[in-house]
């Protein structure tokens, strides 16, 4: 301990005698989505810029979110840069966890990011995370497929259009399904999309007292439509079918319709894709009558950890990776459907980003989203697809568990729901809200 | 018949052994024990203070512990017969004359040598995907409705991947043994015209009795521990959700460090539990 | 010792056991098939089995994207110091148990196989914490102290069990003409025990490489074993089924090499004390 004090205060007074512009080498954790690969091959462009070297360590999902929370509970200090989305955010920032991001330059332009991301990524008005790309729901759909069955898709449809849409594209003949959903079990994945159905049903995870609402109406009604829309017009085992699985079935021109994260829209149109020239996009649905859409809002966004002796270092990424200029970079070398969407204003001012197809959709969609006022009635909690409590992730992960048996038809809806609320109650219970 | 200076050098020769693996479990125990009475809760503030016995409590009436303490005897009994049962007959195969021993011996050890979080992948992915699993176009080739085997059949499923894992381990431990089975015995036998069956029963099963016992032993303790397969294929959905995966959702999922550890502590009891139970049922045959 | 038997029984003998030999080895030829095909290959309804074109794209983009050389590094270090360091600790406890047995020697051997009990994820905030205060975190020295505890009980009762097949009458006869302890232990157990000694290296290293719970959640970047490189190719976005089987053919070829160069000696040594 001794010696790291020194050591500290020799790097302490190094600093002050050579300068700021010392060369670091920061340690990143990252997801291994697409955007994120393709900022590590850029690093070159970073350290060339900047002098820093980054050590990356890129991890699936669920076990970085694993790493990086056990890392920042327990002060490991084994990162200078986490990507963590907006779940964790918020509760981070508010325990202080997290170095706030109140002093970036002004050439950043911190007032560019979307209003709804940089509400997402702040706590009490100080933004603790810089969003790299954001996303809502949007539904994708085949263009051809829909010609064919007669229909047209409205810029806004309900649930009712989608169940008729569906009826109409599928074809098990052809191995074309009419709908593609996801099912898998996991807060993040099937809980999300399930948690946005409710909404646009009307329903809600609590009352204002913190109740669960399972025993709702309008919660029957959500999983009841899903259900039997995925039953009828679903894939093969859609119960397991997160993004990753929709992404490949839709790519592969299985599906007449997809409703997920905005940011597949350039996946689907891009090279991997076989219907990449068929696919149209509306707003995500609602039931008749309800105001709410099943839009989520979601960004992936890099925060520093509190405590970490690069400070300065990890600013400087950030306010590289998360900056116009990497986004005009990635424009020349990939072109603009590939630039990482959904986090800054001027993007979608850019005339050649207007003329992307999805572009204004994937904008009009995150704008349709407000984590404040998630559903039609009054809720205690922030955040649309999720709670913005520490005890979500488990008992969501629990519930939606319980949701893919019923999806897989191992129990009925009625036992599912009422297992979701013992297991909601429950943990509301051991963590004192109620 | 040991000297008492051999008795003493004995003592510290076994000394560095016993006082690591007593400083690995008591250090590590003594925490979990430490932290099952505390309200730990990482995400809200950290360690709150005591809380007696209410996370053994809490843990124990939660409506996933049996099922969860089921799920975890299903798995290791399902995983321990097949690969028993399996491994005898490949160790008697093995063990007949053929061409390319080697080879075919190679061949079935291999996935031993595989990594969990691998191969978990590689049979989620490549085989049980219902739309572009291998399984699914075997079942299309036949005519027959694809399966949706981690959803429908998890419980099989995830049996059958970690006893493909295990399958080598066994069949390597009985054919050694079957190997030193006095073949004049068992010409002996096939001279007096003793028939297959009788052959089996009577001469080899006695002769693998104690084999077998070791594989039960330490399958078991690999088994009870197992994460990575389900982890990797069903997030413990579908009635996979085995105790150590019930813990695992309370410590990391939930962010309950107190409610984790009182579970750690009944993972501990119930793994104890069934040692007792396999010793007493096999014990003998471990003693000389 | 082969027993005679007449050509037909060896050809059925050796047609059943082939095919079940490549049934179970048919998932892991399958990865490999796999990482030299295209992504639409990969995945093509139905699938091609030999007949599609070979790349090594794959391996490529899996070299470029991460350090292959520094994760496969950190898991030699880790399983290959974890095991030298496990046999340090473990060959003398094993011979005192073999040739000095006490009343209690049965006793202690069951209690260190039940450390093996203790569920992992349980302790996984105490020993972050530990590690923390150690200054452990990401660092080999910890891993290979951590994978040496994991895997103990079962090298010492592995060693337990091969010293004690050894004829004590040897040993007495050496003690007649005078051999030290020193001596006995040099040149009359070690030879005998190498068998043993050997494969019980290899199934303990075989187990280290493997572990992927601590290797995954105590290390970032200076320690990251081939586990975290698996896990940074496990579920991407979309189905990259030919990338993941060039990173996992990766991951297991280095371990599939040595096990199959070995296989002899494994065999040979894997008994626990089960042959008589």
């Amino acid at each position: 301990m001794h010696l790291s004090n020194a050591l500290r205060a020799a790097t302490a007074l190094s600093l002050i005698m050579v300068g700021a512009a010392q060369a670091e080498t920061i340690t990143i954790a990252t997801v291994n989505n697409g955007d994120m690969i393709r900022m590590q091959g850029y690093t070159d462009d970073f350290t060339a810029k900047t002098g820093h070297e980054v050590e990356w360590v890129t991890l699936e999902e669920n076990v970085l979110r694993q790493r990086v929370t056990t890392d920042i509970t327990t002060k490991g200090g084994q990162f200078d840069i986490m990507t963590i989305g907006m779940y964790e955010t918020p509760i981070w920032g508010a325990n202080d966890w997290l170095v706030p991001l109140n002093d970036l330059s002004a050439e950043y332009d911190v007032d560019d990011i979307l209003p709804a991301m940089r509400n997402g990524l702040s706590h009490d008005g100080t933004l603790y995370a810089a969003p790299f790309y954001g996303e809502s729901s949007m539904v994708m759909y085949r263009t051809d497929l829909m010609e064919a069955a007669g229909l047209e898709m409205p810029t806004a449809p309900t649930w009712q259009f989608i169940r008729e849409a569906a009826a109409a594209m599928d074809n098990p003949a052809e191995d074309i399904n009419g709908v593609c959903l996801r099912g898998k079990a996991g807060w993040g994945e099937g809980g999300a999309f399930i948690t946005v159905t409710g909404n646009s049903f009307g329903a809600r995870w609590f009352d204002e007292d913190w109740n669960a609402q399972f025993d709702q109406p309008e919660w029957k009604a959500a999983l009841d439509f899903y259900v039997s829309l995925m039953n009828d017009y679903g894939p093969e085992g859609y119960a397991t079918n997160g993004f990753n699985e929709n992404l490949s079935l839709f790519n592969q021109g299985k599906c007449g319709m997809w409703i997920d994260a905005t940011v597949a829209a350039s996946f689907v149109t891009g090279d991997d894709s076989t219907v990449a020239d068929h696919v149209g996009f509306a707003l995500a649905p609602n039931a008749e009558g309800v105001e709410k859409r099943a839009n989520w809002l979601w960004a992936w966004a890099l925060a520093i950890p509190a405590g970490t002796q690069k400070e300065a270092a990890a600013k400087e990424f950030i306010e590289w990776a998360t900056s116009k200029d990497y986004i005009e970079l990635v424009a020349a070398k990939e072109g603009w459907a590939n630039v990482p969407p959904g986090a800054r204003t001027s993007l979608y001012a850019t005339p050649e980003y207007q003329e992307v197809p999805f572009a204004q959709m994937t904008l009009d969609s995150i704008n349709a989203a407000d984590p404040t006022n998630p559903t039609v009635k009054p809720v205690p909690y922030v955040g649309i697809q999720f709670v913005a409590i520490p005890e979500f992730a488990g008992m969501a992960t629990e519930v939606s568990q319980e949701f893919s048996a019923a999806y897989a038809g191992q129990q009925t809806v009625d036992e599912a729901l009422a297992k979701a609320q013992a297991i909601t109650n429950e943990v509301m219970e051991a963590a004192g809200y109620r | 018949m040991a000297t008492k200076a051999s008795r003493s050098a004995a003592r510290l020769m076994m000394g560095p052994a016993v006082i690591l693996l007593l400083g690995w479990m008591l250090v590590p125990l003594i925490m979990t024990l430490w932290f099952s009475f505390r309200t730990y809760l990482p995400l809200r503030g950290g360690d709150q203070g005591w809380t007696g016995f209410d996370n053994y409590v809490r843990f124990v009436s939660s409506s996933a512990f049996w099922p969860a303490v089921q799920t975890t005897l299903v798995i290791v009994l399902g995983v321990l017969v097949i690969t028993v049962c399996l491994g005898i007959l490949l160790a008697i195969l093995l063990d007949q004359p053929m061409w390319g021993q080697g080879i075919v011996r190679i061949l079935v050890i291999a996935p031993f040598f595989v990594m969990p979080t691998v191969s978990a992948l590689v049979w989620k992915n490549m085989f049980m995907d219902p739309v572009n699993g291998l399984f699914a176009h075997l079942w299309r080739f036949f005519g027959a409705e694809p399966v949706s085997w981690l959803s429908d059949a998890a419980m099989p499923s995830i049996i059958m991947i970690v006893s493909w894992q295990w399958l080598p381990f066994a069949t390597l431990i009985l054919l050694t043994a079957i190997q030193s089975l006095d073949s004049e015995q068992l010409e002996a036998a096939e001279m007096d015209g003793a028939p297959h069956l009788k052959r089996f029963f009577y001469i080899i099963l006695p002769h693998l009795s104690r084999a077998i016992t070791i594989v039960l032993l330490i399958q078991t303790i690999f088994l009870l521990a197992i994460f990575a397969e389900i982890f990797v294929t069903t997030g413990g959905a579908f009635g996979t959700r085995t105790l150590s995966y019930l813990i695992f959702q309370r410590v990391l999922e939930s962010q309950n460090v107190g409610l984790g550890s009182a579970g750690g502590v009944y993972a501990i009891i119930l793994a104890n539990i069934v040692a007792i139970f396999l010793m007493r049922i096999v014990g003998k045959n471990l003693d000389n | 010792m082969a027993r005679a038997v007449t050509p037909q029984r060896k050809l059925i003998n050796t047609g059943l056991a082939w095919a079940i030999g490549l049934l179970i080895f048919f998932p892991i030829l399958w990865t490999i098939l796999t990482s030299f095909k295209t992504e639409a290959q990969a995945i093509a309804s139905p699938p091609i089995f030999l007949g599609f074109d070979w790349t090594l794209e794959n391996y490529g983009v899996v070299m470029e994207r991460s350090d292959y050389g520094r994760f496969l590094m950190n898991s030699i270090i880790i399983a290959g110091g974890s095991t030298i360091l496990g046999l340090i600790v473990a060959v003398p406890a094993a011979w005192s148990m073999a040739f000095v047995p006490s009343r209690r020697t049965k006793d202690i051997l069951l209690w260190m196989l039940s450390t093996k009990m203790l569920p992992a994820v349980g302790v996984l905030y105490p020993i972050y914490l530990l590690f923390i205060q150690l200054g452990l975190l990401d660092s080999r020295a910890g891993l290979v102290v951590v994978m040496m505890l994991i895997n103990l009980p079962i090298i010492v009762w592995m060693l337990y069990t091969y010293f004690r097949e050894i004829p004590a009458e040897i040993l007495e006869a050496a003690r007649m003409d005078g051999a030290t302890l020193k001596e006995e232990v040099l040149y009359i157990l070690t030879p005998m025990a190498i068998p043993g000694i050997a494969s019980t290296m290899l199934l303990n290293f075989i187990l280290a490489w493997n572990e992927a719970f601590w290797t995954l959640n105590l290390t970032a970047v200076n320690a990251a074993p081939l586990t975290a490189f698996i896990a940074s190719y496990s579920s991407p976005e979309g189905l990259f089924f030919a990338k993941l089987s060039a990173a996992s053919t990766m991951a297991i070829a280095p371990i599939l090499i040595l096990g199959w160069f070995s296989q002899k000696q494994l065999v040979r040594g894997l008994t626990f004390g089960a042959v008589k």
